[in-house]
């Protein structure tokens, strides 16, 4: 019989100069995963990220619950961005259960994944900063990100968590006067994160480190199948808000960014120009949304899903195109629920991008990659 | 009710606290007096001011206090003072911890936020207290595999290398520890032991992450000391002298930062990559090497590295105001001590307190600390201020830097020095 250690514990013939690393897990910079690095001076010559450190079995335990109460541990991988996640398992849902969505909640829930989305890139920019050694960057996204999260906490009533999708709707309406003070929030938002560039993406320091290191080109982003901010880096213009709308974003006016340097300075940017856009997008939501009506169709208690029926939604989260899965055998629970996370596809890119790089671009590389260790293992 | 001592009681807390009390003046006075006593008989006793320091003096010190100032005036004028308290390590220290609050507090403003806050009732100030006792009380922690007489002495000597860079900068004029004739070389001679100390802690570690930060400090530091010594040479070819007291005594009219900008901003430059600050902390990288070389100490010996890396920082920027902002000189401020004091006493009711040892500083060497505090105070700041701004450069642009443009600029610096010496604008010993 034979038995292979796991990599990073296996004992490998390696010439003498090369050292072997493990940044991770416990290290201020791989979050919740390791990177087993293996560097030849200050050069990296091979590069194994090693995730799967925080499974939850999220995928299994929805074969286990309704399609309701799915809803609050289906957004838990990625809390940050916790409409944003749950947003194709509604969609899915909703087709299965055979629901219609009314008017206004479409529009609600436009807003809230844009708010969300904000609220993630706002967080990954933090991290981004104190990655580069950048500490007041850590701090303004940290603070400027509670205007957005008071938003979600009028709406929905929790700050980060909010399980506010539910198939046939949202669960509430907007509060009153939600209008105005999302309108004032916003604008001031955006006007703070214009702010940004002069501190941050317009520093020479920053531009040198990040210009030109871990060059992802137009066919390898495509290759390996990288979604979101790394693809429209590398000169892909694609969105799925726009190439498949859902909801009402086909009503709206989306504009896509993308940058064709693939570097690790355009990945880092391009999230930066979404945040604006999704800035964009609030507005003009918040204009065409009706005034008034209801915001959720009321399912009877304890739904069935029609038959055996299989379905695949998928969005535009913070990081990527986001897809669910759903097979239904006509009970209560779903067959099996399968969340396709953005953050994986994404950290495939990884070893390529780092191998001939210097010890030094590891944290910006990896990090511009937009990669989430919790929702990569789910 | 706190867990460690379930049962407490004021009282009882009090009772013990008085009961020890009573045993330590009971001790003193069977066993401690008469021991000092018998010892008496068979020293000499010294004689300061023409006064015999016998205990009983203690006696006539509690009638009059003015009595001490002798003794006290005699005391601030050994070496013991100058090295304990006022130009070495007391007084560096303290500047030190003031640089650690106003670095956190201003970094706090610029970042929006407040900072430390609740230890000490006014924003924080005890905080650095507080951080002090939690590294004290921390244990201590060796990797099992480390060279451990090394890894126990590095912090102690980055200390001791730190406090002896403190040594060489005067503070006011003949207030200076070390006033030695070749200043400025020692200053080198002092520098040139930080990397090694630091490459010695980071391999008798034994862990990768040190060993990775270490390299990295000692690149850094070795190619930085170049510029660094070629920037203060066009001072020293300007003044004729090493003597860093001689150099702060010839700008007594003007600062040699405005004939030497050039210079100056390439001493700056090398102060930040020889202090390990941003954007040259390379050595500390947290999201490269966790800490760099600081990964593997723990408790009091991070204090002490830490409490070496201010106290150097103190001493770089002491020596640029001392070499580029003209030291002590400033315009006189401080006014002299009242005169009528020192003739008639101060008269409270029927009594005429007589003070024969004032004033216990001078004039100048008051005005001369203040105009020194002040300007180190304001490098300091321009030394903290780049870690709001920047983020981290990495290790190829950091040589680069080094070995390129700075080196260059130190050689137009000299240039330009030259060309004031030789045009006879300006000679050894200040404007002609």
């Amino acid at each position: 019989m034979t038995f292979t250690l796991p990599p990073g514990l296996a004992l490998q013939k390696v010439d003498e100069r090369i050292m072997t690393l493990n940044v991770g897990p416990q290290h201020p910079g791989s979050g919740h995963m390791r990177i087993i690095v293996q560097i030849d001076g200050d050069y990296i010559v091979a590069c194994d990220p090693d995730p799967g450190y925080v499974h939850r079995g999220e995928e299994k335990m929805a074969e286990y619950r309704n399609y309701i109460t799915n809803i609050p541990h289906l957004e838990r991988p990625v809390i940050h961005d916790s409409c944003n996640v749950l947003y194709p398992y509604v969609l899915g849902a909703e087709e299965i259960l055979g629901i219609e969505v009314p008017e206004r909640a479409k529009y609600v829930r436009v807003i809230a994944s844009e708010l969300n989305r904000c609220i993630y890139i706002m967080y990954w920019l933090a991290i981004y900063g104190i990655f580069l050694g950048h500490s007041t960057m850590f701090m303004w996204p940290a603070g400027d990100r509670e205007l957005l999260i008071d938003l979600m906490e009028k709406m929905t009533g929790a700050r980060v968590t909010h399980a506010h999708f539910v198939p046939g709707g949202v669960r509430n309406d907007l509060p009153p006067n939600f209008e105005d003070v999302c309108l004032r929030q916003v604008n001031y938002f955006e006007k703070r994160i214009k702010e940004y560039a002069a501190v941050f993406y317009d520093n020479p320091i920053l531009i040198s480190r990040t210009r030109d290191t871990g060059v992802l080109s137009r066919q390898d982003a495509i290759k390996y199948g990288t979604t979101g901010s790394v693809l429209r880096a590398s000169g892909v213009d694609y969105d799925l808000r726009v190439k498949e709308p859902y909801d009402v974003y086909d009503e709206l006016d989306v504009h896509t960014n993308v940058m064709k340097e693939g570097d690790s300075y355009a990945r880092s940017r391009i999230p930066w120009l979404d945040m604006m856009e999704s800035c964009n997008i609030i507005r003009q939501a918040l204009q065409k949304m009706p005034k008034s009506g209801s915001v959720r169709t009321k399912l009877k208690p304890n739904p069935k899903g029609k038959g055996l029926n299989s379905v695949y939604k998928r969005v535009e989260s913070g990081r990527g195109s986001l897809g669910c899965y759903i097979v239904s055998d006509g009970k209560t629970e779903p067959y099996r629920v399968k969340l396709s996370v953005p953050s994986f596809r994404n950290l495939i890119a990884l070893p390529n991008l780092l191998r001939g790089e210097k010890l030094g671009n590891m944290p910006s590389v990896y990090w511009s990659l937009n990669y989430w260790p919790v929702e990569a293992d789910r | 009710m706190s867990v460690i001592a379930p049962k407490f009681k004021l009282s009882e807390f009090i009772k013990s606290l008085l009961d020890n009390v009573f045993w330590i003046i009971l001790i003193l006075v069977l066993i401690g007096l008469p021991a000092i006593f018998m010892i008496l008989f068979v020293i000499e006793l010294p004689v300061i001011n023409g006064e015999l320091l016998t205990p009983f003096l203690a006696l006539s010190w509690l009638v009059n206090p003015t009595r001490t100032l002798p003794i006290v005036h005699a005391f601030m004028e050994t070496d013991i003072f100058r090295v304990i308290a006022f130009p070495g390590f007391g007084f560096a220290a303290l500047l030190a911890a003031g640089t650690i609050f106003v670095e956190r507090k201003m970094l706090a403003k610029l970042q929006l936020r407040v900072g430390p806050f609740y230890c000490g009732k006014f924003e924080g100030i005890l905080q650095l207290m507080g951080d002090g006792l939690k590294l004290i009380s921390k244990e201590i922690i060796i990797p099992a595999k480390a060279d451990k007489p090394i890894f126990w002495a590095a912090p102690v000597l980055f200390v001791a290398a730190a406090a002896a860079f403190v040594a060489f900068i005067p503070v006011a004029p003949g207030w200076v520890v070390a006033d030695v004739e070749m200043g400025l070389l020692g200053v080198f001679a002092v520098i040139g032991f930080f990397p090694i100390i630091t490459i010695l802690s980071a391999w008798s570690a034994n862990s990768k992450f040190p060993f990775i930060g270490g390299i990295r400090a000692l690149f850094q530091m070795v190619s930085f000391e170049i510029p660094l010594i070629l920037s203060l040479l066009g001072v020293v070819m300007l003044t004729g002298s090493l003597n860093l007291s001689e150099i702060a005594a010839s700008q007594s009219s003007f600062p040699w930062i405005v004939f030497l900008p050039v210079g100056a901003i390439v001493f700056f430059i090398t102060m930040l990559a020889e202090l390990e600050r941003i954007p040259f902390d390379l050595p500390e990288a947290e999201s490269e090497i966790v800490a760099g070389w600081l990964t593997e100490l723990s408790g009091m010996m991070y204090g002490l590295v830490q409490l070496g890396t201010y106290l150097k920082l103190y001493a770089f920027a002491g020596l640029f105001v001392v070499i580029f902002l003209g030291g002590w000189n400033g315009p006189m401020v401080v006014p002299p001590f009242p005169a009528e004091i020192l003739e008639n006493g101060i008269e409270m009711g029927p009594v005429t307190a007589k003070f024969v040892g004032l004033p216990l500083f001078t004039q100048e060497m008051l005005n001369g600390t203040l105009w020194f505090v002040l300007k180190t105070a304001g490098v300091i700041f321009f030394i903290l201020l780049p870690r709001g701004v920047f983020p981290r450069i990495r290790v190829d642009m950091l040589l680069n830097l080094g070995w390129t443009k700075l080196i260059g600029l130190a050689f137009v610096n000299i240039f330009i020095a030259l060309g004031l010496l030789y045009a006879g604008v300006l000679g050894p010993g200040g404007l002609q």
